[in-house]
């Protein structure tokens, strides 16, 4: 075929090293030796796109984290219901009063409708809610993925059999159905059946539920990845120098597959930011008064018609994270896989 | 193909059987008694005993799974509702009616949400894709591109009540959404289901511009692609000919999986747009403890995803003639 030009006959990586260092080709730069996550890194930096989604996503996490501290020093809180306060705030039909939703420099957000709470802090909660419990489940799924698929991929004969077969029935398993269908049976092992389902309770099992469905594609991709390394002289020569199969996997193979995992973590969590808010908002994840995503919009869907502003704060927010973090997620996966494509 | 279609058919039924008893077993993981619920408040055990044995459930679990399963191939005889015929999957522990027919009546609405705005969804989102990579690196390609990037980012249960409120509240543009079978009334059918069609497609449109764009840009830089070019056919014949056909096959398996999805019943769709569908009946009978109408539903949505994926496999074959059945 085509003759390989020197370029594309030379790795990927010492290609970049030379485009970034052409301007002072004399400086002994460009023959330092640069670890793969530097190289990443660099590349990442100069990705504007990527940078600026970076910027947005830490922004929610700070948000996130600094909740209860903003809140304090806004003076408010989620739960009160500043209308039975001071009726002032909604009209006669549980409307707030002012335009645009009652927003105000008391209330930046505006008021709740109907009971009357605060907007701004109530959206500070949510977020923070929200993006702890998909936060944990999509750390908890990428940790079962790889240890299921490494673990099939590297022994291999039966359990890779039925590790298999149970990816092909979970995957078709109607999954949204299933999610709904899971969460009594994870309340039910819990509390009894009349009980109060406690807040922390629903978060937990809102994590297994979707971890549980979830792990299998990781699983899978990881799996075939392990099939292609275990075959390869380095992991050979750990086995004829007598290392154990735990060192073998978290020494030799773990390193080789940290981008799959990366790259599978930033397709998973904005995945599960939305799935958790689409069971809240069908009622069967968090439950109001709980701050959350998926809460806050199902109220809103209440009373849509007559005041869409409050609405929009939860709605807005949540496409301009999932948004960010796609974004930021095309990036790495460039940063960390240039010869990928998308 | 036909030992492929036998043996992957098997291969389906194994997994529905298998689907169908993890949904048994989850059912029974719970404590609850589905008697008690319809027996209400003046409830003797005598009574009690009676609605038990109406419903077929005063067995044990495995027994009462043998049953179900014998249902479905030879029908079953309900001392409360008498014989039920072959393809019979019992009667709902809620309201009592047959779960084929509540399925069946509610399936017409399921079908014309997915497959419209199937059809919406892939003529703009093939059509976006091969304009954007006929247009590599210009203007129309990246604005294709990040518009489909936001609208991906985007959920229905945000975006469906924005247009509810911009095109219907508002703007009366758009009729509020509703379900007129097509029988009836083709224009009516068509009007209310509309909005949703349109809501579903910006969603899901934007996985085909992607896919369609990246796939296209890969194969239109093929070697067989550069060959036929060669050999000095129009431009018009190579993409179309050429480069689609070979484009095609990623496109067919999303596709199959997103029909499937949408068959399945989609649940939030349907509770935005307040619609009586498949995934509404499965939201009311996971929340009314409704066994027999859950396992139907779940059959049904699972069935689908195995048939489709058996499809999507066989057209995959046709397409692409360097896969073969195996």
């Amino acid at each position: 075929m085509t003759p390989p030009t020197p370029s594309a006959a030379a790795p990927l990586e010492v290609t970049d090293a030379s485009v970034e260092t052409s301007p002072l080709p004399s400086t002994p730069k460009g023959s330092d030796s640069r670890s793969p996550g530097r190289l990443a890194w660099t590349r990442f930096k100069r990705d504007r796109t990527g940078v600026i989604s970076a910027y947005i996503v830490i922004f929610f996490i700070v948000i996130a984290v600094a909740a209860p501290l903003i809140a304090k020093l806004y003076g408010k809180d989620p739960y009160t219901t500043y209308a039975s306060q001071n009726p002032d705030l909604l009209n006669a039909f549980s409307y707030p009063a002012g335009p645009n939703g009652g927003m105000s420099s008391q209330f930046w957000f505006g008021i709740e409708p109907q009971l009357g709470r605060d907007v701004f802090t109530f959206l500070l909660y949510a977020i923070r809610n929200s993006l702890g419990i998909a936060a944990a489940a999509a750390i908890l799924t990428t940790v079962l993925g790889v240890l299921i698929g490494v673990t099939a991929g590297y022994l291999g004969g039966k359990v890779d059999y039925l590790v298999g077969r149970v990816i092909d029935i979970l995957l078709s398993f109607p999954s949204t159905l299933f999610f709904i269908a899971f969460m009594p049976v994870v309340f039910g092992f819990f509390v009894a059946p009349d009980d109060d389902i406690p807040t922390s309770l629903r978060a937990i099992s809102l994590i297994i539920v979707l971890s549980f469905f979830g792990w299998s594609s990781i699983a899978r991709l990881l799996r075939g990845q392990v099939l292609g390394l275990r075959e390869r002289e380095f992991i050979e020569a750990a086995k004829i120098t007598g290392a154990s199969p735990m060192r073998i996997v978290f020494k030799e193979l773990l390193p080789n597959l940290w981008t799959p995992i990366i790259i599978q973590f930033t397709l998973l969590l904005p995945l599960f930011v939305t799935s958790e808010a689409g069971l809240s908002f069908l009622g069967v994840g968090m439950i109001d008064p709980t701050p959350d995503w998926g809460v806050m919009i199902a109220r809103g869907a209440q009373f849509y018609t007559e005041d869409f502003t409050f609405m929009l704060f939860p709605g807005l927010s949540m496409v301009i994270f999932v948004l960010a973090f796609n974004l930021l997620g095309d990036s790495v996966r460039d940063a960390l896989d240039p010869k990928s494509k998308r | 193909m036909p030992r492929f279609l036998v043996r992957r058919v098997l291969g389906a039924l194994v997994i529905l059987l298998i689907i169908s008893a993890v949904t048994f077993w989850l059912f029974y993981a719970v404590p609850r008694d589905p008697a008690t619920m319809s027996c209400g408040k003046n409830c003797t055990p005598d009574m009690l005993a009676k609605i038990r044995h109406n419903l077929g459930i005063d067995h044990p679990i495995p027994v009462q799974y043998w049953d179900w399963l014998k249902g479905i191939f030879v029908g079953r005889d309900y001392s409360g509702f008498g014989h039920c015929n072959a393809p019979c999957l019992g009667y709902s522990f809620a309201n009592n009616q047959p779960v084929l027919g509540t399925i069946l009546d509610r399936l017409p609405l399921t079908l014309s949400l997915a497959f419209g705005s199937a059809v919406v969804f892939l003529i703009f989102g093939i059509g976006t894709g091969m304009m954007a990579a006929v247009k590599q690196g210009k203007w129309q390609d990246k604005v294709a591109s990040s518009a489909s990037l936001v609208a991906s980012s985007m959920q229905i249960y945000f975006v469906g009540y924005l247009a509810m409120y911009l095109l219907v509240a508002k703007l009366n543009i758009l009729d509020n959404p509703s379900y007129t079978p097509l029988t009836e009334n083709p224009v009516s059918w068509a009007s209310g289901l509309l909005l949703p069609w349109l809501v579903l497609s910006l969603i899901w449109t934007a996985n085909y511009t992607r896919m369609t764009r990246s796939q296209l840009v890969e194969t239109l830089s093929e070697d067989y692609v550069r060959t036929a070019r060669a050999k000095g056919l129009s431009s018009r014949n190579v993409f179309f000919r050429f480069a689609w056909r070979g484009a095609m096959g990623p496109i067919v398996t999303i596709f199959g999986i997103d029909l499937a999805t949408l068959i399945g019943g989609a649940i939030i769709t349907e509770s935005v747009f307040s619609l009586q569908g498949v995934g509404r009946l499965a939201l009311s009978s996971v929340n009314r403890s409704d066994l027999p109408m859950l396992l139907g539903v779940t059959v049904l949505s699972a069935g689908a995803i195995v048939f489709f994926n058996i499809i999507v496999d066989a057209v995959y074959a046709l397409i692409d003639p360097r896969i073969r059945l195996s």
